[in-house]
């Protein structure tokens, strides 16, 4: 593999010709109806939340700009906590599940050399849930009352007051979109879940399968068990705020601590359901750009599962402030900074690939540093949180807000464009521009550090956060904290200026422009229905770089083998 | 390869809509199964975190009854509890009479757990009529109608797909090659029967 070639695999093969079979997504208009292909509706998930990403990132900039002056000017206390709830609500629920269940959607059957999903129907009917709930939570902004004013996490009591007096009121809208997505999710779990299980190709063991669907594996597990208990939790304050039940109302005997319990049990897994996939594309994007194999694949592959477990049992260190006794203080604080094991080795796997490999700074890469870059910080001040007497004179402040900042738009958003423009070539069938790439991930990477870095001195100061005005002592670093979100706001325009116009009249990719080895490289790009040609054999390990052993044993794709193996290093990928 | 190397250029068409769509049929029956045991697995989360909630709120009670209420009957309960896990047994049958192809024994069989299912949610219909605390009334009205509620919704479910099996049992030729559907009911019907024992256990028994 040594001298592996920057060509595109197949320079012989006109690329103009990707797909004769019928059904292929060739049409714009297949993106707006329901089809069942998992390519179009990974395809459906992502653009659709990236939406919902762009309009959580605008309430976002209106806070900034609340809060570049230290009084409440731009808008009053009362539209300010509609803005952050809606803000935590619409990143989570709407662009950061649906975008990672697109990859997931996208990417898995294609790696496991599977022809779709499980149940295409059921993926279908879970994807077309997501307008649904969004609509339904935009409209909050519209009913008497605006929308829900409590915070993501819905704290009763103070969820649990309805001063419109309203059945339909922001806060019961808001209880309805979370349940939807709830069973959105739910559904996705299933069908992700069982695809994996039964349909990997013939020959694909557990230690042979990519580490991003041992990922995707271990996040869909902690969906199927977490889930239910928040919809338990919903369910119960969702009665006591319209019919007049007393689970969580102090005044009638209820206890509000139960349902944060019940919340943070879901909503801290949630953390990983999120941040696995990720550590998933940082598993498969490294080693294509440093030419090396996944240092310690199988290790990797099993701390997604250990995260998986470990995560169900630290919920309490979100409410160490909430008259948890010590015992219970002492106990999670221990979990919790267990987790960072599994974390950190698979942090130094990554670091290990790249070790002395031959990079290439694609704009892919570039973001799989930086958000491996951002994740790191995080974990370090995530170990810091974990420490309950260090937790407990920070809470509620801004240092936590940048902490998980620093993870979700750090890690996760930058990951997410490590994904996309790792498999962009392969999901259009185009290339894009690597120079607008670049000046995506220049503006990403100033605006992350600069929005979110200045937040954790800001929190050490003491500055609480879900406030819409401050003492002007804090002034100097929230003036830098909104310039880096300006700056993140404006650095969305060269990636969707790149992403549309490339996908309409981008260079072709050829199936393979990386010279990556997966199964998902070895069909056209796009992918034709229904991928395979036929179902791959497997017979290596993947991410074989730098031996000769071939991946498969048979030719998916169903072209003459000549033309698929015009270059030294996919010698070794197909015998 | 040695099947599709021919001239893939021309018969790719043929290949991939005459073999994808059979193979998928195929196989799906499969799938479905376990993909609704993962289903189930994740269902009983909700009736777990409820008992959770149960337990903790029941611990923690200083008054946990009604003021002028003694307890709850068990009686009655209980005779609807041996109904219901009786139709466990009683389903069983139906589905093996469904396994040797007798139709019409599966079909007996099968409107008995109906009618046993029917049973349990009447007795449950008249105890909520009798009660003299209702949902709102504090944490134990609250959980009580929430458990036992949740659970009836299940059981009434239940009911209306065996209902709707019973149906699909008359189209000629339906059930020959066995039945997921039958399958999948039968076994959620255990899940509700299981859910109903510490449900019964934790209301009634605990005191």
């Amino acid at each position: 593999m040594s001298n592996a070639t920057l060509e595109p695999l197949r320079p012989n093969q006109p690329p103009s010709n990707p797909s004769p079979e019928p059904g292929t997504p060739e049409n714009w208009r297949t993106f707006f109806s329901f089809s069942t292909d998992h390519k179009v509706i990974g395809i459906q998930y992502i653009v659709t939340a990236f939406i919902f990403f762009l309009f959580g990132g605008l309430l976002a900039m209106v806070m900034r700009g609340e809060l570049i002056t230290p009084e409440s000017d731009l808008v009053n206390r009362t539209v300010y906590n509609g803005l952050f709830t809606m803000h935590g609500t619409i990143m989570l629920f709407m662009w950061t599940f649906p975008m990672l269940n697109g990859l997931a959607n996208y990417l898995v059957p294609l790696q496991i050399g599977a022809r779709d999903m499980a149940f295409p129907r059921l993926n279908a009917a879970a994807f077309w849930m997501v307008p649904v709930f969004g609509v339904i939570l935009i409209t909050s902004f519209f009913v008497p009352g605006g929308p829900s004013q409590s915070g993501w996490w819905a704290y009763p009591p103070v969820s649990l007051q309805n001063p419109t007096g309203n059945l339909i009121n922001g806060q019961s809208l808001w209880l309805l979109a979370v349940a939807l997505s709830g069973v959105s999710s739910i559904m996705g779990a299933v069908n992700i879940v069982t695809t994996i299980f039964r349909m990997r190709a013939p020959g694909m063991g557990w230690f042979k399968m990519p580490a991003f669907c041992w990922t995707v594996l271990s996040a869909q597990m902690i969906q199927l068990i977490g889930l239910p208990a928040l919809t338990a939790g919903a369910v119960m304050l969702l009665l006591d705020l319209t019919v007049g039940t007393s689970f969580f109302n102090p005044e009638l005997g209820g206890d509000p601590v139960l349902y944060q319990h019940f919340f943070w049990f879901y909503s801290h897994p949630a953390v990983y359901v999120i941040i696995l996939p990720i550590f998933g594309v940082f598993s498969e994007v490294f080693p294509v750009y440093a030419r090396k194999p996944l240092f310690g694949y199988k290790v990797v592959a099993i701390s997604s599962l250990l995260i998986t477990g470990l995560s169900l049992i630290v919920w309490v260190h979100h409410m160490f402030a909430s008259g948890t006794p010590g015992w219970m203080r002492m106990l999670f604080m221990i979990t919790t900074m267990t987790i960072s094991v599994p974390t950190g080795i698979k942090v130094f796997a990554w670091v290990a690939t790249i070790w002395g490999g031959k990079i290439r700074l694609t704009s892919g890469m570039l973001f799989g540093l930086g958000a491996l870059f951002a994740f790191l910080f995080a974990g370090i001040t995530g170990v810091m949180l974990a420490s309950a007497p260090f937790d407990i004179h920070v809470n509620n402040t801004y240092f936590v807000v940048g902490h998980f900042h620093y993870v979700i738009n750090g890690a996760v958003v930058m990951g997410f464009y490590a994904a996309i423009y790792h498999w962009f070539p392969k999901m259009t069938g185009k290339m894009y521009y690597e120079g607008l790439g670049k000046l995506h991930f220049a503006l990403t990477f100033l605006g992350i550090n600069l929005i979110y870095l200045p937040m954790h001195p800001m929190g050490l100061m003491g500055m609480p956060r879900r406030v819409a005005s401050y003492d002007p002592e804090f002034a100097f670093w929230n003036v830098l904290a909104s310039l880096g979100g300006f700056l993140l706001g404006v650095s969305t325009l060269p990636f969707l200026l790149n992403m549309l116009s490339s996908w309409t009249q981008g260079k072709p990719a050829g199936d393979n422009p990386w010279n990556a080895i997966g199964i998902e490289w070895l069909v056209s790009s796009p992918p034709p229905h229904e991928n395979f040609e036929e179902i791959p054999v497997v017979v290596s390990p993947p991410y074989g770089y730098g031996s000769d052993e071939p991946l498969v044993s048979n030719n998916p794709a169903g072209k003459p083998i000549a033309e698929a193996m015009s270059s030294s290093e996919m010698e070794g990928a197909i015998a | 390869m040695s099947t599709t190397n021919v001239d893939p250029a021309l018969n790719s068409n043929v290949v991939v809509s005459s073999h994808a769509e059979p193979n998928h049929t195929e196989h799906e029956e499969d799938y479905r199964m376990f993909g609704f045991i993962v289903f189930l697995l994740s269902e009983s989360v909700i009736f777990f975190s409820f008992f959770v909630g149960y337990i903790v709120y029941k611990t923690n009670a200083t008054d946990w009854l009604p003021v002028g209420f003694e307890g709850l009957e068990v009686r009655e309960p209980f005779i609807n509890t041996v109904v219901l896990v009786s139709s466990s047994f009683v389903i069983y049958f139906a589905e093996r009479f469904l396994r040797k192809e007798n139709l019409w024994g599966f079909r007996l069989f099968w409107l008995m757990t109906m009618a046993m299912g029917s049973f349990f949610l009447y007795g449950q219909a008249v105890e909520w009529m009798g009660l003299p605390f209702g949902f709102k009334d504090g944490v134990f009205g609250g959980t009580f109608y929430l458990l036992t509620g949740f659970h009836g919704l299940h059981v009434l479910t239940g009911v209306l797909l065996q209902g709707l099996m019973l149906g699909r049992s008359f189209w000629p030729n339906n059930y020959d090659g066995g039945e997921f559907g039958v399958e999948a009911t039968s076994l959620f019907w255990h899940f509700v029967d299981v859910i109903w024992i510490i449900l019964f256990v934790l209301i009634y028994l605990w005191k």
